[in-house]
């Protein structure tokens, strides 16, 4: 899922601090699960920023939403009623839901309130790490299972570079080496021949190389 | 190693001799005198003179430059480029660029993470690693080609080398698949990195006998003469991937401060002794850093004085 992290309340406030009428919209979906953008920070960023507008003695109503999938234009459009009352939206959708939100409602203000960080999984409550880049082309039946390119520091394909010690990465001792793991996974498989065969220059135009991407299915489309 | 090219080093290798090589790291700044300087104090003692691509993501006067000036100095440079900064379209015209010189040796590398460096905040590139670079270059030169595809006459003729770090994770198993890998991609010389751990080396050089890549790869032993038992520290503590034994600590620490440079210097000397009688090793790679001056004691003290002269 897309991992984000709740932005610094001050970032916020200087956004938001001229605003009288401000709507802080969640999402329902990725940034509910690593608790950055959900219902419940929403709430809780509204009530902070009422403690900010009412210690300043200004005068300022915030409301907070959530919605299913800021995503989604079906779900935006709940907020069609009543968005025209705000000056802004803090959307704490990661950074697709802030910009769909922006795009659907054009002439509306909108914030975000979150940093859209990764493609990753919970490891654990409040611990999340990456493990894609969406490329568009996955190589993970070459590599037993675990992405160079988002788990190698240096996206090497051919890897581990001679940085790998004690099974971690030059960069940080906290960044396990992406090749050993790629390594020691080949070694259960009994795939460790693939890991002789030198893998050829890879073609990025599937990736954010070839300028925005667009998918469309005809399969799907009426 | 299969194709022959025009370098020096390369027929230095293939005639038997042990070579040897030293590296030049370029200024930061705009100097370049220090190339000169620094090329001229080690010249008459090695057969070829890397210079270095922004080591340790430290942004200096190019290697490219530097090695023309090399060039025009009728010296054999070694063109380093790591993919770190450059994509394929950079790196290509490069290394057309460097053969415009008569530039005829390549290190290929993929380069130190920028997170060492003095612009960590940067993006990098690694649109290519160390073996598709070695790829790249064997393609331009024998198939007068581009990865894009587009052929073309006049090619590179370079001689292409790589690193190999016997030391880095996980084990040296690997470390000697991945310079098989390395040596498919058309490598045909490596520098290791720094040696002190001789047995891990030792069982490295072992197991590349023992498939025979010794005799497709010419590696060249990675020499560091220690300055000081505080460059050992750093060395052992806080450079990924070298393996500095405690013995080595202990010996450099354990003469008085002002005859640690020349412990280091015999420590040096001791090391290539013993190289010399490993099979596989076809010479000395020398990275004495900012240290330059002394490459040529180390090269005489170890009887590699005078180079041999080849027929031109």
């Amino acid at each position: 899922m897309i991992k984000a992290i709740p932005k610094p309340m001050e970032e916020i406030i200087n956004y938001v601090q001229d605003c009288t009428k401000l709507l802080i919209a969640g999402c329902d979906g990725c940034v509910t699960v690593c608790e950055a953008g959900g219902l419940k920070e929403a709430k809780v960023l509204a009530s902070a920023l009422r403690l900010y507008f009412t210690q300043g003695g200004k005068q300022a109503q915030v409301d907070e939403t959530s919605l299913t999938r800021q995503c989604e234009k079906e779900y935006l459009a709940q907020l069609s009623d009543r968005i025209d009352q705000y000056d802004a939206v803090v959307s704490l959708a990661c950074g697709v839901g802030i910009q769909h939100m922006a795009e659907i409602y054009d002439k509306k203000v909108v914030y975000p309130g979150v940093d859209t960080c990764f493609l990753g999984v919970n490891e654990e409550r409040g611990l999340y790490s990456e493990r894609c880049q969406a490329c568009g082309r996955c190589i993970l039946a070459e590599t037993g299972g675990v992405c160079p390119i988002a788990r190698c520091s240096k996206r090497m394909l051919n890897g581990p570079c001679g940085g790998s010690e004690g099974g971690k990465c030059e960069v940080s001792k906290d960044i396990p080496c992406g090749w050993e793991l790629i390594y020691e996974r080949l070694k259960t498989l009994g795939q460790l021949d693939r890991f002789e065969n030198p893998v050829v220059p890879k073609d990025w135009t599937t990736s954010r190389d070839g300028g925005p991407r667009k998918i469309v299915r005809e399969d799907l489309r009426i | 190693m299969s194709a022959e090219t025009p370098s020096r080093l390369q027929k230095m290798i293939n005639a038997g001799h042990l070579a040897v090589t030293s590296e030049v790291g370029p200024p930061r700044s705009a100097d370049g005198v220090v190339i000169e300087h620094k090329a001229n104090l080690i010249k008459d003692y090695v057969d070829a003179i890397n210079v270095t691509d922004n080591q340790t993501s430290v942004c200096r006067l190019c290697s490219l430059a530097a090695c023309i000036r090399i060039k025009q100095m009728g010296l054999e440079p070694v063109l380093q480029m790591v993919t770190r900064d450059r994509n394929r379209i950079a790196m290509q015209s490069d290394i057309l660029g460097a053969a415009s010189f008569g530039i005829n040796n390549i290190l290929c590398l993929t380069g130190d993470h920028q997170h060492f460096g003095d612009h960590s905040s940067c993006a990098n590139v690694f649109d290519l690693d160390s073996t598709q670079l070695a790829m790249t270059v064997r393609m331009m030169r024998d198939e007068g080609k581009l990865l894009g595809g587009y052929e073309f006459e006049v090619r590179p003729q370079m001689f292409i080398g790589a690193a190999a770090n016997p030391f880095a994770g996980p084990n040296v198993a690997i470390r000697v698949a991945r310079l098989a890998k390395k040596v498919a991609a058309g490598v045909q010389f490596v520098q290791t990195q720094c040696i002190y751990n001789m047995d891990t080396f030792k069982t490295f050089m072992k197991m590349m006998v023992d498939r025979g890549l010794h005799e497709k790869v010419a590696i060249l032993a990675g020499i560091t003469p220690m300055k000081n038992v505080g460059m050992a520290k750093y060395m052992k503590n806080r450079v990924p991937g070298i393996d500095v034994p405690d013995a080595i600590v202990q010996r450099m620490g354990g003469v008085p401060k002002e005859k640690q440079a020349e412990e280091g210097i015999n420590l040096a000397i001791e090391q290539m002794e013993e190289l010399k009688g490993v099979e596989g090793v076809r010479g000395f790679h020398i990275m004495a850093i900012e240290w330059e001056e002394k490459v040529p004691e180390i090269v005489q003290r170890i009887g590699l004085y005078p180079r041999p002269q080849l027929a031109a």
